[in-house]
């Protein structure tokens, strides 16, 4: 915040703009009202319904192993769907969050305002956090209506509100690579395409190749972050801040070496996705030209 | 308080090897309405894009009351109102909405409003429209929100791109009322248009510019006085027909007539100088001689024709 924004009185007359925390809410606001009401909100709550729906229908037909416990079940079901669910709410909340400020020209009627770039940046981030946690409280919902049916509406294991608090972390990562994507392009569809391919298969797909090419932890990679999600309903947990090494041998010579994130690494290793995406796509933001 | 300004130093923007706009250097003071006249590609649109820091100068800096536009956004913003490239509004948003996003971020108080946004959807006639959805308006009907949004907070700058773009004449001719009514309230209003007869009727002062580079800036009459030659120019139009040469016969005996050209059917440009005297001799003389004039109007040529001069002068 700098030397302008401490003054309250103007010294020309006329209104006197907010100071910027003041405006980055207004601008949420303003925002999250806008996506609550666009109709890709009801088509991406019906699509969390329908994979909710699925879900639903996959572990009343196997039961079994699934319902064994509650761990297993919630660790079933949520770590199933969870993840998809994130990805999609960022999809379709932050994909062209700012590349549409361009492409839809409704860039120049927020820039013509006295605010900063990162007001908006951050206004903007906000909304679509709000929205995309909405969407995931949506899949709890479904969530812990079949728990209650297995297991009786008092049996909610506090791992499972762990676990949400840990895909809130994980949602607020994914956004900030999709704002930075966003904020690369200046065409909506390249941020949906990119965000969609990385976070369902590209960097699994890296994940594997370090794992089983290279024996590396593959630490840098959030797909092994975000598996603390799941993680948090096995049995031991390893809440450590350090992955941890597992090798079988799948024959004589041959061995298979697995590395698990510990939820404490896992937690760090999104927050650092979060931090280094999001000033990244504010730093490119600011210098985006209105073309 | 000092006077509302714009100004620009030595402001230059470049894409690669392509010079959008040439140490511009512009300074405009004070309550008026200033066209900003070019062809495409002139550079208009830059310029203004850089008076609201939505580009960034090569070389060079803009000032909105004084205060650099690169080195503080925010301050400068808060007294303009700005109307750049038609922009899209939220189409889930009615205008009231809209224009409630816009004032509250420009910190207009809740009390006030209300009454700001009723106000100012009544100059741009979409009183009507206030609580119905964005998105399914024409363009023009989303321009004149664009219009209300830049004058929700009563700025004294007003900036406008072309802000007649994309409506009917009936939308263009209000266009043209909003803006005469701006100048009524001490505002300094910079605004680029493609149509000359918009410019000669509500600016003041006129700066044309051509391959990003300023050829001229004064006020109207100034330009016309010193591009045009020393000649005025008048359309007349009669109520019955009348053939050149007798037009020209029946003018004859006045000396201040230089030419006079049809313009079809009954109308036709009659040039002549020695200013307003000249103007009222004529007339008289046209009337005196039962030709059936029906109108005299100060051609709205003059400044196109000066336009079209200068800027063929740089092919």
């Amino acid at each position: 915040m700098d030397a302008e924004e401490h003054a309250t009185v103007d010294p020309r007359g006329g209104y006197r703009a907010p100071r910027t925390s003041v405006q980055v809410p207004k601008l949420a606001g303003y925002q999250f009202r806008e996506y609550f009401r666009s109709r890709r909100f009801v088509i991406l709550a019906f699509i969390v319904v329908i994979i909710g729906v699925i879900l639903t229908a996959v572990v009343a037909h196997f039961r079994g192993a699934i319902v064994s416990t509650n761990l297993a079940f919630y660790g079933s079901f949520w770590g199933g769907g969870v993840d998809l669910v994130i990805v999609l709410s960022a999809v379709f909340f932050g994909g062209d969050a700012i590349a549409g400020e361009f492409q839809n020209k409704t860039g120049y009627f927020l820039m013509g305002l006295p605010i900063r770039r990162s007001a908006v940046y951050i206004g903007k981030y906000i909304a679509a956090y709000l929205a995309s946690a909405l969407m995931l409280l949506l899949f709890l919902v479904i969530l812990v209506m079949n728990g209650a049916y297995y297991f009786g509406p008092g049996l909610f294991p506090w791992e499972l509100l762990f676990s949400f608090v840990l895909a809130l972390v994980y949602l607020a990562a994914v956004l900030g690579a999709t704002f930075l994507f966003s904020s690369l392009f200046k065409t909506s569809a390249y941020g949906f395409v990119l965000t969609a391919i990385l976070f369902l298969f590209g960097f699994s797909l890296i994940q594997d190749l370090l794992t089983s090419l290279v024996h590396i932890e593959p630490w840098m990679v959030i797909s092994y972050a975000n598996s603390v999600i799941g993680e948090v309903f096995s049995n031991p947990v390893n809440w450590g801040w350090a992955g941890q090494t597992t090798t079988t041998m799948i024959g004589p010579r041959e061995s298979l070496v697995t590395y698990t994130a510990g939820v404490g690494e896992g937690v760090v290793i999104m927050i650092a996705y979060f931090f280094l995406t999001t000033l990244a796509g504010l730093w490119l933001f600011e210098r985006e030209e209105f073309t | 308080m000092d006077a509302p300004s714009i100004e620009t130093r030595g402001l230059t923007k470049r894409w690669g090897s392509f010079t959008a706009l040439d140490h511009l250097s512009l300074r405009l003071e004070g309550a008026k309405c200033v066209g900003f006249l070019g062809p495409n590609g002139a550079g208009k649109t830059t310029t203004l894009k850089l008076l609201t820091d939505m580009i960034f100068p090569t070389e060079g800096e803009c000032f909105i009351n004084g205060v650099s536009v690169q080195e503080s956004r925010k301050r400068t913003l808060e007294h303009a109102g700005v109307l750049i490239e038609s922009p899209e509004i939220y189409p889930s948003l009615t205008p009231r909405e809209a224009l409630e996003m816009v004032a509250d971020l420009r910190g207009v108080p809740a009390s006030e409003r209300r009454g700001r946004i009723d106000t100012v959807l009544a100059e741009v006639k979409m009183s009507d429209w206030a609580d119905k959805k964005v998105g399914r308006f024409s363009k023009g009907m989303k321009q004149r929100i664009n219009i209300a949004a830049a004058l929700v907070h009563d700025p004294e700058v007003v900036i406008l791109d072309e802000p007649s773009t994309g409506l009917d004449p009936r939308g263009m001719a209000e266009v043209r009322a909003i803006v005469r009514d701006l100048k009524k309230s001490q505002r300094l209003i910079f605004m680029s248009s493609h149509i000359l007869s918009e410019v000669t009727e509500v600016c003041d002062e006129v700066a044309l510019i051509d391959r990003g580079k300023l050829l001229f800036f004064d006020t109207l009459a100034n330009v016309t006085k010193r591009f045009s030659d020393g000649h005025a120019s008048v359309d007349v139009a009669f109520a019955r027909p009348i053939a050149e040469a007798a037009l020209r016969q029946e003018t004859a005996a006045l000396s201040s007539v230089k030419n006079i050209v049809p313009l079809g059917g009954q109308k036709f440009r009659i040039m002549f100088e020695g200013g307003l005297e000249a103007q009222e001799k004529l007339m008289e003389a046209l009337v005196e001689r039962h030709l059936g004039l029906v109108s005299m109007a100060e051609s709205e040529s003059a400044l196109e024709e000066i336009y079209l001069r200068q800027i063929s002068r740089g092919d």
